[in-house]
C-alpha cells in the first residue's frame, strides 16, 4: 500500500479539523433549511384549517409525547413501554390542581406537571434502569400499571374512572382565553410549548451528553470500559424524558379540560411507541412524521371504515416492520441516497 | 526502586467451587511490555476482569501506583488510568470512526456530561481524536461507519478508542484475534508505536506476536502463575513447552 498517496497521507499535511470527518462533526448541530419546514407547516395549518385546530393541538401534543420517548428510546436505547406513566403524572398534576382550584395558570401548570413527572421518572428510573432489555420493558409497564391502579384507588382525590371534568385554565399570559371553545389559542399555545421543548431536546441530543447517550445505545459495555458513569447518564436522560412526557400530559389535560385514567393507560403507551417507530426513532423528526402519519391515518381511515380502521393501521405497521425498519424517515433516507448515487453515476 | 505501576497481591477469584484465578502476585512497571500467555481456560480473561474492576476478587488486592484500588468500580479505574481492549470488538458500530474515538476522548476530558452546547464546538476533542486516527493510519476512513470497515481496521479502532483514554496501564486482550494474517501487521505496528511510558500487558495466543512484542512473559496455567521470564527463557523452559508451547515453541521469533 502506498501510504504517501493515500488520503491519510494528504490529510496529515493539513490541520486535523480540516478533515471532512471532523467538519461533519463540527457542523452537525447547525440548523439546516429543511428544519424550518415542520414549523412553517404548523403555521400554515393554522391558517388553512381553522376548523381543525382542536385536532391540530392533539397532533402537536402527540408529537411532543413521541419526542420525549425518542430521547429515551431513540437516543439512549432505553426500551420502555411505560411512557404513559409520565404523561399521566403530568396530566393528573394539572387536572387535580385545577379541579380543586389550587393552581390554574397554564404555563406554571406545565412546569409543575414536568416536575411531578420528573420525580416519578427519577424514582422509577433509579430502580428499573438497573435492568435491561425485556426485564426493563416489563418493569416499565409495571410502573405504569401501578400508577394507574393507584390513581384508580385514590378515588376520593382523582374521582377514579369518572375522571376530573370541566377543568378551568386561566387565560394564557392573562389575555388569551383558554378552553376548548378557543381552539386557536390552544393550538398556538401547544405549538409554542412544542417549539420550546424541541429546541431543548435538539440542544441536548447534539451536546456531548447526547453523544454519550448514543454511545450507550450503541455499546453499553464499551461505555463502561471508557469510564462513563452509564447508569447516572441513563437516569438523567430518563428523568428529562419523563419531564417532557409530563408536559405533554399536562398540555393534554389543559386542552381537553378533562383528565381520566386513560392518561395512564397502556394503550397510550403503545400508541406513542408505534408513532415513534412509524416515524423513525433516534432522528428527532421521527416524532413529527410518525404523529402526523398516525393521526391522519386514524382520522381518515375512521371516517371511511368506521368499524375496521385499525386494520389499515395494522397493515401499515406490517409494511414498516418488513420494509422500513427505521420508519418513514429511514425509508426516505434510503430512497434519497439511492437517488443521489444514481444521479452521481449518470 | 519506585513502586510498580500496577500490582496485584494474592489476587484470587472463585466461581462457586471453581478457582479461576488463585493467589496471583504480579507486577507491571511503567514502560513494561509484558505478555500473558496460557492455554484456554487458564484464567487470563478473568485476571483482566479483576484488574479492570469488571469482577470483584474473592481475595487479594489490586494496587495502581501503590494505591489500593480493589474497591473501585470499573469507571473509576478508567479515570485513574487503567484501560483495556476487548478480545471481541466492542465498538459503536453505527457511528463513524471519528465519532467512536471522540466519545472516548470526550469522556476522558470530562466533557461528556455537558448538555447545553453542541459536541461539535469541542474542537479540542475532535482535533485530538483526528490526530490519533492519523497516527494509527485510520484518517482515510474517519468518516466511515465502523461497521463498514474490514475486520482488521475495526480492531485498530478498538485500539484507538482505548488509546484515546490516555491510559497509564493498557491491557490488550488478544488485539490481533480474528484478523487475517495479511492484515495483522497493522495491529502490531500500532502496538509498537504506543507511547513508551505506558505499561502494556498483552494477552496473546500467537507466539510470533508475543516474541516480537514482549520484553517479559508470564505463563498462566489453571489460574496460577506457572512461569515468568524473558521470552527467551520462556521459550527455553521445558515445562512451559510441555504444557503450552508445543510446536509453536520450536519456532523462532521473527523480531
Amino acid at each position: 500500500m502506498n501510504e504517501a498517496a493515500s488520503p491519510a497521507g494528504r490529510a496529515a499535511a493539513t490541520a486535523p479539523t480540516d478533515h471532512p470527518a471532523a467538519r461533519v462533526l463540527m457542523r452537525r448541530h447547525r440548523l439546516r433549511w429543511w428544519e424550518l419546514l415542520p414549523w412553517l407547516a404548523a403555521i400554515g395549518f393554522y391558517f388553512a384549517f381553522p376548523d381543525y385546530l382542536g385536532f391540530g393541538a392533539e397532533l402537536l401534543i402527540a408529537i411532543l409525547f413521541a419526542l420525549s420517548l425518542d430521547l429515551a428510546l431513540g437516543y439512549a436505547g432505553i426500551i420502555t413501554l411505560g411512557h404513559a406513566a409520565f404523561f399521566g403524572a403530568g396530566a393528573y398534576t394539572v387536572g387535580m390542581l385545577s379541579f380543586y382550584g389550587i393552581w390554574t395558570e397554564p404555563i406554571t401548570g406545565l412546569l409543575l406537571a414536568a416536575l411531578a413527572a420528573a420525580v416519578v421518572g427519577l424514582l422509577s428510573g433509579l430502580v428499573l434502569l438497573r435492568a435491561r432489555g425485556l426485564t426493563l420493558l416489563m418493569l416499565s409497564i409495571c410502573t405504569m400499571a401501578l400508577l394507574q391502579e393507584s390513581a384508580n384507588m385514590a378515588h376520593d382525590y382523582t374521582r377514579g374512572f369518572d375522571g376530573l371534568p370541566s377543568l378551568t385554565i386561566d387565560p394564557v399570559l392573562g389575555r388569551f382565553e383558554f378552553n376548548p371553545l378557543f381552539a386557536n389559542t390552544q393550538y398556538l399555545f401547544s405549538l409554542a410549548v412544542l417549539l420550546v421543548c424541541f429546541v431543548f431536546v435538539r440542544t441536548l441530543v447534539y451536546s456531548p451528553f447526547g453523544q454519550s447517550l448514543t454511545g450507550i445505545r450503541e455499546n453499553l459495555l464499551r461505555m463502561h470500559a471508557i469510564g462513563s458513569p452509564v447508569r447516572r447518564r441513563l437516569v438523567i436522560c430518563y428523568t428529562i424524558s419523563a419531564a417532557l412526557a409530563g408536559i405533554a400530559g399536562g398540555l393534554w389535560a389543559q386542552t381537553n379540560a378533562y383528565v381520566n385514567l386513560s392518561a395512564l393507560d397502556i394503550d397510550r403507551a403503545v400508541t406513542v411507541f408505534i408513532v415513534l417507530i412509524l416515524g423513525g426513532y433516534g432522528r428527532l423528526y421521527g416524532a413529527f412524521v410518525g404523529a402526523v402519519a398516525y393521526l391522519a391515518l386514524e382520522h381518515f381511515l375512521a371516517q371511511i371504515y368506521p368499524t375496521a380502521w385499525q386494520l389499515g393501521l395494522g397493515l401499515l405497521l406490517v409494511f414498516v416492520a418488513l420494509f422500513a425498519r427505521n420508519g418513514i424517515l429511514g425509508l426516505g433516507e434510503v430512497l434519497w441516497r439511492r437517488y443521489a448515487s444514481r444521479r452521481a453515476t449518470s | 526502586m519506585t513502586e510498580a505501576r500496577l500490582e496485584t497481591q494474592a489476587l484470587s477469584r472463585n466461581f462457586g467451587a471453581l478457582t479461576a484465578v488463585s493467589g496471583i502476585d504480579f507486577k507491571l512497571d511503567a514502560g513494561a511490555r509484558h505478555a500473558l500467555i496460557g492455554p484456554n481456560g487458564a484464567g487470563k480473561t478473568t485476571f483482566i476482569n479483576l484488574l479492570t474492576g469488571v469482577l470483584p476478587p474473592t481475595h487479594g488486592r489490586v494496587l495502581l501506583a501503590g494505591r489500593d484500588i480493589t474497591d473501585k468500580a470499573q469507571s473509576e479505574r478508567v479515570k485513574l488510568g487503567i484501560a483495556r481492549t476487548f478480545q471481541i470488538n466492542r465498538l459503536f458500530r453505527g457511528l463513524s470512526v471519528l465519532e467512536n474515538v471522540c466519545i472516548a476522548v470526550a469522556e476522558r476530558v470530562g466533557a461528556a456530561g455537558s448538555m447545553f452546547y453542541p459536541a461539535g464546538r469541542r474542537s479540542d476533542v475532535i482535533q485530538e481524536s483526528m490526530q490519533l486516527l492519523e497516527t494509527l493510519k485510520l484518517a482515510d476512513v474517519a468518516r466511515q461507519r465502523v461497521s463498514e470497515l474490514p475486520y482488521g481496521r475495526q480492531r485498530l479502532v478498538e485500539l484507538a478508542i482505548t488509546i484515546g483514554l490516555k491510559p497509564a496501564v493498557l491491557l490488550l486482550d488478544e488485539p490481533a484475534a480474528g484478523v487475517p494474517s495479511a492484515e495483522s501487521h497493522i495491529i502490531l505496528d500500532a502496538i509498537e508505536r504506543l507511547p513508551e511510558d505506558i505499561a502494556v500487558l498483552i494477552i496473546e495466543h500467537d507466539m510470533d506476536v508475543v516474541f516480537r512484542f514482549a520484553k517479559r512473559v508470564t505463563v498462566m496455567v489453571s489460574g496460577a502463575i506457572f512461569a515468568e521470564g524473558t521470552p527467551r527463557e520462556i521459550e527455553a523452559n521445558p515445562q512451559v513447552r510441555a504444557v503450552y508451547l508445543g510446536q509453536a515453541g520450536q519456532r523462532t521469533a521473527d523480531a
